[in-house]
């Protein structure tokens, strides 16, 4: 069939668009190329998803467990209404509202500069290069290290607002330095035609993929925290309280951390279980690693070559997030005794 | 008078401390107050206040009328049962029921032995199977490309856990082998399944093998598809097995052993019973997720139920009540679920199982 076999097709270029990515690609692109923005789109919307649903697991969990009858009932209600769904049937719904909403003209706006509609999500965005945002998240990194270390070693009490401070300077410097200069400093987007132009525009797949996999996945790490949340020895809680720590500092201080430490695996094969969950973004279009990579088995035959590479893909993915999870596993673990 | 004033003090005493406790609690309590009898309101007003429920006001369906359910009245069997011939949907429904009430038979205790589960399990699948294809005893054929909706969903679920189940004892007896060869090669078996998307491994099955393995292999796409979800459905099975084996004392074992018995009778006997004694709320849970994973089989060309519900709504004449259809195919769902799941809760607290 004229197919060779072997990875030197990842140097040919593709012939297709791809229609989310963070990096720069185009149809002229290369299958290796593809490949890396598909695998960027998953780790990026998973790591998404997890940051959310813990949040939102947390909110859940904290509801869950108060001695408010209310509350109790807000979360039970969210947690059997959206665990009990498939994903990717609250992921088609998502999709289908956001596809719903009115049009380009009469989108909703948001003091002129957010605006919502069917083609999606436009946000005004600053003029940074990937380069910039690069130095931007090393510099937080290094301050956060530095400000821990010194509050650490030297017991000198800083605000935390001295970071935060320097790191603000840092970004507006960038932003002045950095930019072309025929380029505004924050792009806002503007109707042109039938399509917003400048600013940040977010596509529905995205966020209807992003919403599905948060609102599901919150429900299951919400009944993980609150696990971990009743494991808590009560005599522990009451201790806390008599020496007169308030409720939000016995949870804050006391609860939640040791709660953490019972309840991490579970969290863990949760983690890899919702980075799993992104693959049914192919089914409203959105190009994660798996859709790319099922685009290109029909595009160029390859079968068990891009087959290869999708396990190796998730299997690094899946393995890395394992990784971490014991390594915090490793720091929080009671000490002394094995 | 004297008992209704403790009644009355009693109830404040409750509100006082379940709801009013502190400025907190009660700053939640009337916030959340408003916004869930909000929330009920609107949902009410919108489903059966507002709604349109025959299809001869179908008209009335505009923007600003409620739920528009006559959508559910046109399309209700093309989401139920698919494809599947009109005149034959009866057979369809039958098929659901018979497994429906196999389900609900295993539930009960009197069920709880490895023969009567099997023998059930057998029998139901099998009258599924004879009802929806049909071909003999004067019911006309209807080959599995035309099954559909929800009676779809049943076989692939019904069917994961039949082959699933067997394949996951094998698996887990593997996994604790004496022979390291083999127990390794399970556990490299069971953690490549785990560790790759449900969809990933479907979509090899029904796409991929057709190209790599000879004709006389190949099957039809959707037992294809089956066995492969059988596959990934017994990794994470196994694994639940795997520690309910380990629930059991050791000595158990030996002790049998010593007396004489023979593996098999350790086996089945002793040691399978327990195991499954002993993980049942993990085995429902498990249930339940794969009841839920069967709707992923849309994305590689079946047409279950969630396909059906897409397909319902694909035409322009009802493309705007998607959320009536949605909200429709929800609800089977977790009709489903949400009984399987209150099940595994309720054996867990009231029949003592699952603390070993």
């Amino acid at each position: 069939m004229g197919i060779a076999s072997g990875f030197g097709f990842l140097e040919r270029t593709t012939g297709w668009p791809v229609s989310f990515s963070l990096v720069e690609v185009s149809p002229r692109s290369t299958y290796a190329r593809v490949l890396y923005v598909g695998l960027l789109n998953t780790i990026f919307v998973g790591l998404m998803t997890l940051v959310f649903a813990t949040l939102l697991g947390l909110v859940l969990a904290l509801f869950r467990v108060s001695n408010n009858v209310l509350m109790n009932l807000v979360g039970t209600t969210y947690v059997e209404i959206f665990r009990n769904v498939p994903v990717i049937l609250q992921v088609f719904f998502w999709y289908a509202i956001l596809t719903h909403l009115p049009g380009v003209k009469d989108a909703y706006e948001l003091g002129g500069v957010i605006f919502l509609s069917s083609r999606g999500l436009a946000l005004p965005s600053f003029a940074y290069s990937g380069m910039d945002i690069l130095i931007l998240i090393s510099t937080a990194l290094i301050l956060a290290l530095l400000y821990r270390f010194l509050s650490k070693n030297f017991g000198r009490h800083i605000s935390a607002l001295v970071p935060v401070v320097i790191f603000l300077l840092v970004a507006i410097c960038l932003l002045y330095l950095g930019k072309p200069p025929d380029e505004a400093l924050i792009s806002i987007p503007e109707l042109r035609g039938l399509r917003f132009k400048g600013g940040l525009s977010i596509k529905p797949e995205f966020t209807a993929l992003l919403i599905g996999l948060v609102l599901f996945g919150a429900a299951y790490i919400g009944e993980i925290i609150r696990g971990g949340l009743l494991s808590v020895d009560k005599g522990k809680l009451e201790a806390a309280s008599a020496l007169g720590l308030s409720n939000l500092q016995v949870n804050r201080f006391v609860r939640i951390p040791l709660a953490f430490r019972a309840m991490l695996p579970s969290l863990a094969n949760q983690y890899v279980w919702l980075m799993k969950g992104t693959t049914v973004g192919i089914a409203i279009g959105f190009p994660d690693y798996f859709a790319v990579i099922s685009t290109s088995i029909n595009q160029s035959g390859q079968t068990l070559e891009l087959l290869g590479l999708l396990m190796v893909g998730f299997l690094l993915v899946n393995y890395s997030i394992g990784l971490l999870m014991n390594l915090i596993n490793d720091r929080i673990k009671l000490k002394g005794r094995n | 008078m004297e008992a209704t004033f403790k009644e009355r003090f009693s109830l404040l005493q409750w509100m006082q401390r379940r709801l009013f406790a502190s400025w907190f609690d009660s700053a939640a309590t009337i916030v959340l107050g408003f916004l869930m009898v909000w929330v009920v309101w609107q949902s009410l007003d919108w489903a059966v206040f507002r709604a349109i429920w025959s299809l001869e006001d179908r008209d009335l369906c505009t923007v600003d009328a409620g739920a528009c359910w006559a959508v559910i009245e046109d399309r209700g069997r093309l989401i139920l049962f698919g494809l599947y011939p009109y005149e034959e949907q009866w057979r369809s429904t039958l098929a659901c029921l018979i497994i429906v009430l196999t389900i609900v038979l295993s539930c009960l205790p009197v069920f709880w032995s490895a023969r009567r589960l099997i023998l059930l399990w057998v029998i139901g699948f099998g009258l599924f199977v004879i009802l929806m294809r049909g071909g003999i005893a004067g019911l006309s054929l209807v080959t599995s490309e035309k099954w559909g909706g929800l009676s779809l969903t049943i076989f692939i679920f019904s069917g994961v856990f039949l082959i699933g189940m067997p394949l996951a004892v094998l698996l887990a007896l593997g996994r604790r082998s004496s022979l390291p060869v083999i127990a390794k090669v399970t556990g490299l078996f069971i953690d490549f399944f785990r560790s790759l998307p449900l969809l990933a491994i479907l979509f090899s099955a029904a796409v991929v093998i057709p190209l790599v393995v000879p004709e006389w292999l190949h099957g039809n796409k959707l037992m294809r598809v089956v066995f492969a979800f059988s596959l990934f459905f017994a990794a994470y099975q196994a694994e639940i097995i795997r520690a309910g084996f380990q629930s059991t004392s050791q000595g158990q074992e030996e002790a049998a052993i010593a007396l004489g018995m023979p593996y098999w009778s350790v086996l089945l006997d002793i040691l399978l019973p327990q195991a499954f004694r002993n993980t049942l709320p993990s085995t429902i849970n498990q249930a339940v997720i794969t009841f839920k994973e069967t709707s992923i089989v849309t994305v590689i060309g079946f047409f279950e139920i969630m396909a059906s519900g897409n397909a319902a709504i694909g035409t322009g004449e009802w493309g705007q009540q998607f959320v009536e259809v949605y909200v429709f195919v929800a609800l089977v769902y977790f009709v489903f679920v949400f009984s399987l799941s209150r099940y595994g809760a309720w054996l867990e607290t009231h029949m003592r199982v699952g603390h070993g």
